[in-house]
């Protein structure tokens, strides 16, 4: 399994080698890849359909507890199916959608990257590692939604998407922490393995529910959380296409299916889920009336879609179960067709409004079968495999916990509006009469129309055919969210209920509505005025006021003035330290342990005092550095009266260096002027006076508490007897801590190549960026 | 500084420094000294040089870009730390002794090879620095 995730990332390290191969007649051979894996995940089947789980192990971090766990169970399998099939109709169809793109090496790296994260996600059995794969589909998909980076609206939706899902990745780490905290462990079958009531009676469950919300809902982009997806519509269809139908917003709905079983339940999950999820269903299903680009359309009602799958989860019941397994198939298939043949449009017609095109089918025949039937698939009517995901999905929604009636009337008109945008992206376009305008629309190759056929076709065949996908998916799946797998039964005709009933209605009033309401400018213009309450303009105002603070506060604490800097630095360490001290200093000096002043180093304090006061009182810079410099040697000797030799050494050899760099740098200052005035040097002798004292009562501080040798026994003991030293401060530096020296002179080097850089790089003036 | 005096000695103290701080860095296990302060010591000679021959002669007797020794002994360090896990099958970092007496050096090491590698980033990290420096227009 480890190999099959580790594919994708293999291949697009290839590409960065063999990009000129891919990018040419040979793009379509990088199809393999996904089909490859699409065929290794097919050979599960039967394993898991006997009800086994495919586990596989790797130490990763074994002292943290983190394994390379991974678990193919029957959620997992499906969302593994969807992720390289549909992956491999995507790879195929970019070979001509992109065909000889100038960066489809590149295109192709971050898709397989992010299909390898994917996969990764859906498979990871350990929650830290499924963390990681969450964000590097984060950090793929903002490459692939910014594909077009040369256009200003592309970059900010991929940067909308990135901080977003950024955000909810940082809810899923703080939520698998607490996770972790509660159950002791970080695998999710280790946490299924224990007893319900210990994870859902902790002190700290509601915490971990909402942390996992905040994930799911960024990622799925639930409500307030929604405005992402509309604009992530500007990356290549083919990214839409993947992205939106199978991949990356159904992460949240996989995160939410696969705890469902540990933490699902409880009230606040379900009611939780049932109430954002339909509030974001209808909420984007209205939306979706007011578009007139294909793409916007496709975009709110894959929302809407997400809100009917979190409803349903929400519910938690076996139908209700299953008729979010069917709706995943249903959606995964229906809109990848939907996004393929809009794409089709756009790259043959150079145009996605909806209010000009029309009757493309004279000319898109094929097309225009692949995109009606999904289109009758999405509306649900029979014999496509929508009719049987509605039918359940309302069976399921009559027998909701709670307010059940409500929830259907929502749930309805949630089809109904859906019905229509699946009718507008679908139908609407091959419909009536072609304008002189698309006359010469021309025919693409077969690499792009034949992937939505198969997605049709399928979706007719799942419908007349359901038991093809009964056991084999269907079951396994509702048996991992913990639901009774044996009382499923899927067929196409369930007799006449009110079920039934229900449908025949959405079908009549959407189809009603379609020929009532046609997407206009107008609507889409009425609607805009409307977006300043919307919660993608607050959050975009709350972005401008935080650039305005962190602005403010760069411009105050990082003006780039040296002094000020060390001035902020020491007043805050003072007012830190001085803090934690006051109280807590008991200033018992025992004299006794004190040594008596000898000759030499009163001597020694004598020259450091006078040498401090003339660095003080100096007019002239280089007699200051000198002064400085003899504070230095003066602190040298205190280290050789109190046998350090090492420090004195070093310290010796440091000082000598720095009084030559201040003498390289003062000679190229101008001559010395006054840029203090009179209260900024009281300012700063007062506060260097207070921290020399701080620094003075620190050290006092130190002596009387007691000290702990321990530490220094063991350098002591050990040093000649592991190490081989005699010099336990040396051997403490290469040995015994080497790995901090190793790091210190890494520093170094980052320092000296920081100071090479900066003075040697002369950029041409046309070069500066004003 | 172009004193003769000065001019004439440093010719002298350039590798009577040089040999001193490699004195320090080898003496540094059983005794007072190490890889930092040895290159502290080697750098300081150098500089010594360029106040008194200018640092035209400096660079053109150095013959390469001191920058060059930082990343050589940040490799050297960091495969003396990697050797255990190449020859012995230990963590990172542990100690690799060969059993018997040196003569001058005592006992030799991995440790002794990571110690030269800190001395030769200290020597490209300092010179970098000043030479940068007082090279600047």
């Amino acid at each position: 399994m480890i190999s099959a995730i580790l594919l994708g990332f293999l291949f697009a390290i290839l590409l960065v080698f063999a990009g000129k191969f891919f990018k040419g007649k040979f793009a379509v051979l990088s199809a393999l890849i996904p089909l490859g894996l699409f065929v290794y995940f097919l050979q599960f089947i039967p394993e898991i359909m006997e009800g086994n789980i495919v586990k596989e192990s790797y130490n990763w971090v074994p002292s943290f507890g983190v394994n390379l766990g991974f678990t193919l169970d029957g959620l997992s399998l499906l969302f593994c199916l969807m992720i390289t099939g549909i992956g491999f109709l995507v790879f195929a169809y970019t070979s001509a959608y992109l065909h000889h793109h100038k960066y489809l090496d590149r295109f192709y790296g971050y898709l397989s990257v992010f299909m390898a994260a994917m996969l990764g996600l859906v498979l990871s059995d350990n929650v830290i590692s499924l963390f990681t794969f969450w964000e590097l589909t984060s950090i793929s998909s903002f490459f692939l939604i910014g594909f077009n980076n040369t256009q200003e609206a592309s970059r900010k939706s991929a940067l909308t998407a990135l901080g977003i899902t950024g955000l909810g990745g940082m809810f899923l780490l703080a939520g698998v922490i607490v996770l972790g905290n509660i159950t002791g462990t970080f695998s999710i079958a280790e946490m299924l393995n224990m007893s319900p009531e210990l994870i859902k009676g902790h002190e700290y469950y509601t915490v971990a529910v909402i942390l996992l919300f905040g994930a799911a809902f960024t990622k799925s982009a639930q409500f307030p959380f929604h405005f992402w997806l509309p604009g992530a519509m500007k990356a290549p269809t083919p990214v839409s296409t993947y992205l939106h139908s199978a991949t990356m917003v159904k992460a949240g709905i996989y995160l939410v299916m696969r705890f469902t079983p540990v933490l699902g339940g409880e009230e606040i999950w379900n009611t939780t889920l049932i109430v954002v999820g339909a509030v974001t269903m209808l909420y984007s299903a209205f939306h979706s009336l007011f578009r007139t680009d294909l793409k916007g359309v496709l975009a709110y009602s894959t929302i809407s879609a997400l809100g009917i799958l979190m409803f349903l989860i929400g519910m938690g019941t076996t139908e209700s179960f299953t008729a979010a397994a069917v709706f995943i198939i249903v959606h995964a298939l229906y809109k990848a067709t939907l996004f393929l043949t809009t794409g089709i449009i756009d790259h043959q017609t150079g145009t996605r409004d909806v209010t000009v095109l029309s009757g493309l089918r004279k000319v898109l025949m094929p097309v225009g079968i692949a995109a009606i039937i999904a289109a009758i698939s999405s509306a649900g009517i029979p014999p496509t495999i929508g009719f049987l995901g509605k039918e359940l999905t309302y069976e399921a929604t009559m027998h909701a916990p709670i307010i059940a009636t409500i929830l259907v009337v929502g749930i309805v008109i949630t089809k109904i509006l859906l019905l229509w945008a699946g009718f507008v992206a679908g139908i609407k376009p091959f419909q009536g009469s072609l304008p002189d305008s698309l006359k010469d629309t021309k025919m693409p190759g077969p690499l792009m129309w034949v992937p939505p056929i198969l997605l049709a076709v399928l979706s007719l065949v799942f419908g007349i055919m359901p038991f093809i996908i009964e056991g084999s998916l269907i079951k396994p799946v509702v048996s991992a969210l913990g639901g009774e797998s044996g009382e499923i039964h899927l067929a196409l005709w369930h007799g006449f209920n009110t079920v039934f009933i229900l449908s025949l209605v959405t079908i009549a009033v959407g189809t009603t509505l379609y020929f009532l309401l046609k997407p206009s400018a107008k609507l889409e213009t009425a609607v805009g005025k409307l977006e300043a309450a919307s919660p993608k303009s607050l959050m975009e105002k709350f972005n401008i006021g935080f650039t305005y603070l962190s602005s403010f506060w760069t411009r105050v604490f990082q003006n780039g003035y040296l002094r000020n800097y060390v001035f902020i630095i020491i007043f805050f360490l003072i007012g830190m330290v001085g803090y934690t001290m006051i109280g807590n200093t008991k200033f018992n000096i025992d004299p006794s342990i004190l040594s008596n002043v000898s000759f030499y180093e009163l001597v020694v304090f004598i020259i450091m005092c006078i040498a401090i006061l003339f660095t003080v009182f100096t007019s002239s810079r280089l007699s200051a550095v000198v002064a400085m410099g003899v504070v230095g040697l003066t602190i040298c000797l205190v280290f050789v009266f109190y046998s350090a030799p090492d420090l004195a050494m070093t310290q010796f050899s440091i000082d000598t260096l720095t009084v030559i760099l201040f003498v390289l740098v003062l000679y190229r200052l101008p001559r010395y002027l006054k840029i203090q005035d009179h209260k900024m040097r009281i300012r700063d002798g007062i506060l260097s006076l207070m921290f020399g004292g701080l620094i003075a009562v620190l050290a006092l501080e130190v002596l009387s508490e007691p000290v702990n040798t321990e530490i220094g026994d063991f350098y002591a003991e050990n040093s000649y007897i592991m190490a081989h030293g005699k010099n336990v401060v040396n051997v403490i530096l290469v040995d015994f801590r080497g790995a901090d020296t190793m790091i210190e002179i890494s520093v170094l080097t980052i320092a000296a190549i920081g100071v090479f850089g900066l003075l040697k790089l002369r950029l041409k003036r046309t070069d500066r960026v004003q | 500084m172009k004193t003769i005096i000065l001019r004439t000695a440093s010719n002298y103290l350039l590798p009577v420094l040089l040999l001193f701080s490699i004195f320090i860095l080898l003496r540094g296990h059983y005794l007072p000294g190490g890889g930092f302060v040895g290159g502290l010591i080697a750098a300081i000679a150098f500089v010594l040089h360029s106040f008194a021959n200018g640092l035209k002669n400096t660079k053109s007797l150095l013959r390469f870009h001191p920058g060059f020794l930082m990343p050589a002994g940040l490799a050297l360090s960091f495969f003396s730390g990697l050797s255990p896990i190449i020859f012995a099958g230990d963590p990172f970092m542990t100690g690799l002794w060969y059993h018997g007496h040196v003569p001058v050096l005592g006992s030799v090491g991995s440790a002794l090879f990571f110690d030269m590698g800190v001395y030769l980033v200290v020597v490209g990290v300092t010179l970098t620095i000043i030479f940068t420096i007082s090279e600047a227009p």
